[in-house]
């Protein structure tokens, strides 16, 4: 494929950080893909348009307010309202090991916690892309 | 997905798909866009410009904002650059308008410049059609005002509006080379702070060198954060444009745009098939050791080249 992969780069809840999100985006900026930065404060809603008019190949959310249980699913399930079921869902931040199979069985196909490589998450972005 | 179809009929997905097989060049998109050129013209595109942080992306959301009030259907296209080292971008207007995000009036694609053979006004060029069509009443397109390609990009709207700040000083001189040229319409942002007026009458000076010209480009001050003026922004638009279409110069522009681009068309297409033939034949590299050894120029070489493409065409 030799065109760029594009993620949207999105912080949805209420925490006002958003420098863990803003590293990610630049290592995947630097990785050679397009990067649409949503800022902070997002909600759900705002998440899965913005995915779908910037035909993004991957939504990446970060989470340090502890509603992560509640907003990547709802997300996963917008899009899949929307039939945008082709796009690559991962989220990161600080998310306790107990939640994630559950976060997994709804359909965020990683989740990246606090201190993982960026190396990591560009990889697992390469590899498991849905769409060519 | 049905992107005709779903094009046709609101469906955002199509259009996003649309703008995508555009920008990676796939010959569905053009396909698509020989056929429904025809449903185009009817919106009207608004380029913004200026220096980088001059607040570009806060004005276009008050302005989007201000048209949606008015029930227009508004389009955005925010342009930033794309690393020449890898390749990849952050692209960050959308922070700016996230209130726009879920309107069902408005679509935002934010594009990377890619960096390809005059490529970018070329692909915002078709983005702007495939929103046309789509039924965007206004369209804007955001690009940071500092390089050829993109001025060449704004020179597709029917107004250019350039954001200046104040404080630029000297900046204004060094923004003034080629690119002041093609405001329409300027709009001093961030005038809460110290120096606006001051800005706002250093670009009066400027526009005085150009006292006889038929229409004179108003200056207004705003304030985009807290949505001051506006209103007397978009009417200044709304002026500029007006004065188009009674002067006549609407046509005149449509024309020379619609001109730069079959143009541009044209160039690119001569250099992929250029590409594409030496990618069989190595006829480039082949004139290229002629014009080493001296035994032809690259004047002849490269009309040779050119014999050589239309040969095949035929
Ligand atoms: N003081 C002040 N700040 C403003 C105003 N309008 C925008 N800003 C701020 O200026 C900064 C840049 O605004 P943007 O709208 O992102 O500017 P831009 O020109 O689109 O920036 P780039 O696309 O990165 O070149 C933001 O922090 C805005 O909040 C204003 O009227 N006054
Ligand atoms: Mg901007």
């Amino acid at each position: 494929m030799d065109r760029p992969i594009r993620v949207v780069v999105a912080k949805p809840g209420l925490d006002g950080h958003d420098r863990g999100a803003k590293v990610v985006a630049r290592a995947l900026r630097d990785a050679g893909m397009e990067v649409i930065y949503t800022g902070l404060r997002q909600t759900p809603e705002q998440i899965v348009e913005t995915a779908i008019q910037e035909d993004a190949d991957v939504v990446a959310m970060s989470i340090l307010s502890g509603a992560h249980n509640h907003l990547f699913p709802k997300v996963v399930k917008l899009l899949n309202e929307k039939g945008a079921d082709d796009i690559l869902i991962v989220g990161g931040g600080v998310i306790p090991e107990d939640d994630i199979p559950g976060l997994i069985e709804a359909g965020i196909a990683a989740i990246f916690t606090p201190g993982t490589p960026t190396s990591v998450t560009i990889d697992f972005i390469k590899n498991n892309l849905k769409r060519n | 997905m049905d992107i005709k179809a779903g094009l046709l009929n609101g469906d955002k997905r199509a259009c996003a798909r649309l703008i995508s097989l555009i920008e990676n060049e796939d010959a569905q998109a053009v396909e698509l866009l020989k056929e429904l050129y025809s449903m185009t013209g009817n919106a009207r595109v608004i380029g913004i410009t200026g220096p980088p942080g001059a607040g570009k992306s806060t004005v276009t959301d008050k302005l989007a904002k201000l048209l949606r009030k008015r029930n227009k259907k508004v389009g955005i296209i925010a342009v930033d650059p794309t690393s020449p080292f890898t390749g990849g971008a952050i692209l960050g207007d959308r922070v700016r308008m996230s209130d726009l995000n879920t309107d069902p009036g408005v679509f935002i694609r934010s594009m990377g410049t890619r960096g390809a053979l005059g490529g970018l006004s070329k692909a915002a060029n078709a983005a702007v059609k495939v929103l046309d069509i789509f039924g965007m009443d206004y369209i804007f397109i955001e690009t940071v005002g500092v390089g050829q390609s993109e001025v060449d990009i704004v020179k597709l709207a029917d107004t250019v509006v350039m954001v200046m700040v104040p404080g630029l000083g000297d900046d204004i001189q060094a923004i003034k080379a080629g690119i002041m040229e093609i405001g329409d319409v300027f709009a001093v942002n961030k005038s809460d702070r110290d120096g606006a007026e001051r800005t706002a009458t250093e670009i009066e000076v400027m526009l005085d060198f150009n006292r006889g010209a038929a229409y004179r480009p108003p200056v207004v001050n705003i304030i985009a954060k807290d949505n001051n003026n506006i209103d007397k922004l978009m009417e200044a638009i709304d002026d500029h444009y007006e004065y188009m279409q009674n002067s006549g110069n609407y046509k005149i522009r449509k024309r020379n745009s619609l001109k730069t681009e079959i143009i541009d068309i044209f160039k690119y297409n001569v250099v992929k098939s250029i590409e594409q033939k030496s990618e069989n034949t190595n006829i480039i590299d082949q004139l290229v050791e002629l014009a080493l050894d001296k035994s032809i120029d690259p004047y002849t070489a490269a009309l040779r080249l050119l014999k050589e493409l239309r040969s095949t065409e035929s």
